[in-house]
């Protein structure tokens, strides 16, 4: 058996791997709703979901076994039984394949004997692969529209259609004024080539020299998810639900999954090319080593919260539950206090997730702030402003970049 | 390794399949679509080709197949936005995808 | 039979019955889902091939963006089924059995030009961008810029096309 596994190691590994980051990808889908509905609850002056478990955290449970036993209603009227039922299955698989490039650091470990890095695959072209499949989901939008055969749901998928693709002009555009600084298009490189201090204090990000583009490219991202002010698409207001408003159950929810899967990956993306992904902001010199502990410390607050929090629960589940939480971050602070390998594995990770929830914030920031925009203004906005800009940043850059090569 | 031929043939099957889409078919862009089938089938033929000559004449003149792949791409893609506005034009005027509809000019 | 050649087999399988698709299904959105599944196959075919840089390529701009194109224009004018015609009976009679001929004679031709024991051979650096890249801005600039200014004619002509007066 270890024989076995041994021989066929990069594939085991692979498999494993595949199946840890799809794990903690859905999990991070079903909390990143219970995140989204508190924080906008909380902006709004709602309390938001906090009935099931403490602080409604079983919340996303709950969802998810409602959408499973919603009835399933077979839209009769559909244009095509197959282009129905292949739309929601496009987007979820599209949705969650753009990860299997996201490097999560730098570290390297042993496993079976063979060194594995923290990623599912490094290949020399992750930022394409990452556009191209980004570039599909505009055909589970589309066909849901067509196949629904149905007013509303038709609009909604002429418009993602029309959408899409103008942003994605935008938004393959502003990455290049990034590419022309880094000369490359792995993503491991992307980051590499973001390393040390100007100053020996400010961080040598591209989000410094390429701030025009990095503005660019998370507006056009917001659009290419979808989200408000961009979510024309499922307008509810104008459109019922938009492009889904046939669809019920687990189909309904595969394209919500969908979505919040982009708005993930979106945000580890500009986290990759703007700001050093998985890169300390601290410099590496003696004064600055203590913030290697910052994931302990953490993980050691966290833990003092939940625990303190157990004594406002009610229910004794309830309490039991925070508890069993705070012990657990606790074990985990405890773990990277006393061992080193662990805290070093663990810094790369640590600062790509922290720097990308920023981006997720500011996602669900916006949906709580700003109003949807009318068509016409999205057109014009995307055509008029955005894809002359990343032009604009793209001529500017290349003569800043030859001129230092002469 | 699968021997060159064989990623030929394939090429040549796809592109037939095209020659065949684009005889039989009547609406105009199902019609269409098959060219792009034949594009893609040629752009088969052109990798497989820049593959094999790596082994022969170095890898400059191999990469130029691939160039030429980019230029097919950029080509295509011009096409089908022309390709495509026409035929929004011809449904407007004609009301039918039909390419037996668009004879006016026939005697 | 290595992982490479189980993986030519059912992608050049999956290219075809994709192609056959295309010719056979009466509505145009069902075409364009089995062209733009052709060029899934294809894509990889290419990175198979080592050509990384052409497969990503090749997904972004034909998958993503020429067949959304096709998608959103057959939306847009709801086609619906094609009609049948007098002449798409002839064309069957005559057209199939003449494309066949050339299909198989193609086929053949290719077949014994380049014997089964040629081996593609690879290249370390074959799927590197910058190699690529190096040549089309030195060795081929000037129809670079040709296809360009190529890109800007089409853009023009199809907007003067779609415009609601001509």
């Amino acid at each position: 058996m270890t024989d076995w596994l041994t021989r066929n190691a990069v594939f085991v590994i692979t498999l494993a791997k595949i199946g840890l980051v799809l794990f903690v990808l859905l999990t991070a889908v079903a909390y990143l709703v219970w995140v989204e509905r508190k924080l906008i609850a909380h902006i709004q002056s709602r309390w938001g979901p906090y009935r099931v478990g403490p602080h409604g955290l079983l919340q996303p449970l709950a969802d998810g076994l409602k959408f499973l036993f919603k009835e399933d209603i077979f839209f009769p009227h559909a244009t095509s039984r197959f282009v129905y039922l292949l739309a929601p299955f496009l987007a979820v698989t599209l949705g969650l394949m753009a990860i299997a490039v996201i490097p999560f650091g730098s570290g390297k470990f042993e496993l079976l004997g063979t060194q594995t890095g923290l990623y599912i695959a490094d290949i020399n072209v992750g930022l394409l692969y990452i556009l191209a499949v980004t570039s599909l989901t505009v055909y589970s939008v589309a066909l849901a529209g067509w196949a629904s055969n149905s007013k509303y749901p038709l609009l909604g998928g002429l418009r993602s259609a029309a959408q899409m693709v103008s942003y994605e002009i935008a938004l393959t555009l502003s990455v290049v004024g990034v590419l022309l600084l880094a000369g490359t298009l792995s993503l491991r490189e992307l980051v590499e080539a973001q390393q040390g201090h100007w100053g020996g204090l400010l961080p040598r990000w591209f989000i410094f020299p390429q701030f025009v583009a990095f503005l660019c490219f998370f507006i056009s991202g917001v659009a290419e998810t979808q989200r408000l002010p961009f979510d024309l698409p499922e307008a509810e207001t104008e459109l019922v639900a938009g492009f889904h408003t046939e669809y019920s159950s687990l189909k309904f929810a595969m394209f919500f999954m969908a979505e919040y899967a982009h708005m993930i990956t979106a945000s580890l993306l500009v986290t990759l090319l703007f700001l050093g992904g998985w890169l300390s902001p601290f410099p590496a010199g003696e004064f600055w080593a203590f913030t290697r502990y910052l994931p302990a410390a953490v993980a050691a607050g966290l833990a003092v919260v939940f625990l303190q929090d157990s004594f406002h629960h009610q229910p004794l589940s309830h309490r039991v539950l925070v508890i069993l939480v705070g012990l657990a971050l606790a074990g985990v602070a405890w773990g990277l206090f006393t061992g080193p390998a662990l805290l070093e594995l663990v810094q790369g990770p640590f600062w790509l997730l922290a720097k990308a929830a920023i981006f997720l914030f500011i996602f669900i920031w916006t949906r709580a702030t700003l109003p949807r925009f009318r068509y016409d203004q999205l057109m014009a906005f995307g055509w008029k402003f955005l894809v002359p800009l990343a032009v604009l940043n793209i001529m500017v850059t290349s003569f800043v970049v030859a001129w230092g090569a002469d | 390794m699968v021997p060159l031929s064989y990623y030929l043939v394939l090429s040549a099957i796809l592109f037939g399949l095209g020659v065949m889409g684009f005889l039989l078919r009547r609406s105009i862009i199902t019609i269409f679509m098959s060219i792009e089938l034949m594009l893609n089938a040629v752009n088969l033929a052109f990798v497989v080709f820049s593959h094999y000559w790596t082994a022969w004449k170095g890898l400059d003149s191999a990469l130029s197949g691939q160039v030429f792949v980019f230029f097919v791409i950029v080509v295509a893609a011009a096409e089908a936005a022309v390709g495509l506005a026409i035929i929004i034009v011809v449904f407007r005027t004609r009301a039918s995808l039909n390419v037996e509809r668009v004879n006016l000019m026939k005697w | 039979m290595t992982l490479e050649t189980v993986l030519f087999y059912v992608l050049g399988g999956l290219a075809v019955l994709g192609a056959l698709n295309l010719i056979l299904q009466r509505h145009p959105i069902h075409s364009a889902l089995s062209l733009i599944l052709v060029m899934a196959s294809l894509a990889v075919l290419y990175l198979l091939l080592g050509a990384e840089f052409i497969a990503a390529v090749q997904i972004i701009i034909y998958a993503g963006a020429i067949m959304v194109l096709f998608v959103f224009v057959i939306m847009l004018l709801n086609a619906g089924e094609e009609e049948r015609t007098n002449l798409s009976r002839m064309a069957r009679y005559v057209g199939l059995p003449v494309a066949a001929v050339l299909l198989s004679g193609l086929a053949y031709l290719l077949y014994r030009a380049w014997p089964v024991d040629l081996l593609v051979q690879p290249h370390p650096s074959l799927g590197q961008t910058r190699p690529l890249a190096e040549m089309l801005f030195k060795d081929f600039v000037l129809p670079f810029e040709l296809t360009s200014i190529l890109i800007l004619i089409a853009v023009l002509g199809a907007v003067v096309l779609a415009k609601k007066e001509l």
